[in-house]
């Protein structure tokens, strides 16, 4: 079933506010195989000029796990998740995501468009702290295998 | 927030040295729960071939992280990192026992504005593209 074109444009609320830790920042740091002292040693980010420690540039990718259900799941999207890929992502920074920062995503879907016989999501977040400050935008592209309209019914 | 390369020494066409690295199934299982990513396809064989997947393949995410970490390794420092995007063009396959290795290459395409540099990546395995990345770093 394809994609419902009304969606685009609109927005979604923001997930609920998630605290950045040090310990998720050197958790996920760990899981890349990142050994960069930046993620993991106030002394080093500190002696690089940042106030606590700073995460990797995709560790944002786990707030896309808390504002991006809301959005994806809504059933009158028409997205069956079983039959998604990732086709590319985007991060844009403003400043780096650091330790004790209080943030959400504010996502929004920008376009659905087919190709062949995909569709592809494209959705947009504004990265903020919950007072205001913008950290990132990330964007998004998935791709929705074998779901576009047949030519003869569009 | 300095990077450690110096834009004055950077010069277009200039390429960056490639590096390997190895994915292996513990590294999705332990990415999987940093990311949150839980999705079986990264984990269990037996769905991944259900829903028509050659066999298990890894986070694109996971990908990208090490691209950035090639970004970040010759930046100096991970701050210098303004804009990262990657294009997942093939999966990659990660076979029990052996995992998987791939290279991930890049060049600088151009000096813009003020310090900032675009570099232009590659991550591959063997033969084929996995993803094509492009970076834009903040250079001292």
């Amino acid at each position: 079933m394809p994609l419902n074109k009304g969606f685009v444009g609109r927005e979604f609320p923001a997930n609920e506010p998630y605290t950045v830790t040090a310990e998720s920042i050197r958790d996920f740091a760990d899981a890349i195989g990142d050994a960069n002292p930046v993620y993991r040693d106030e002394a080093a980010a500190k002696a690089a000029g940042q106030p606590a420690v700073i995460a990797p540039p995709t560790y944002l990718t786990k707030l896309n796990f808390l504002y991006g259900p809301a959005m994806l799941a809504d059933p009158d999207l028409g997205l069956n998740y079983a039959m998604v890929v990732h086709g590319d992502q985007e991060y844009s920074f403003t400043r780096p995501v650091r330790a004790g920062d209080v943030v959400i995503g504010k996502p929004r879907i920008a376009g659905i468009f087919a190709k062949g016989r995909n569709e592809f999501l494209v959705t947009e977040a504004s990265i903020e702290t919950v007072s205001g400050e913008k950290i990132a935008m990330a964007r998004s592209t998935i791709v929705s295998r074998g779901t576009a309209p047949q030519e003869e019914t569009r | 927030m300095t990077a450690k390369v110096r834009f004055a020494d950077v010069s277009v066409g200039e390429e960056l040295k490639p590096w390997r690295y190895r994915v292996t199934r513990e590294d999705l299982v332990a990415y999987a729960g940093a990311s949150g990513d839980q999705n079986p396809i990264h984990q269990d064989e037996a769905f991944a071939k259900q829903v028509g997947l050659p066999d298990v393949i890894s986070h694109g995410m996971l990908t990208m992280a090490k691209i950035g970490q090639y970004v970040t390794d010759w930046a100096g420092d991970p701050a210098a990192v303004v804009r990262l995007k990657a294009r997942f063009t093939q999966m990659v396959i990660v076979p029990k026992d052996t995992g998987n290795e791939v290279t991930v290459a890049g060049k600088v395409t151009s000096k813009g504005d003020g310090t900032r540099v675009v570099l232009e990546l590659a991550a591959a395995v063997g033969d084929v593209n996995v993803g094509a990345a492009e970076a834009e770093v903040e250079l001292a």
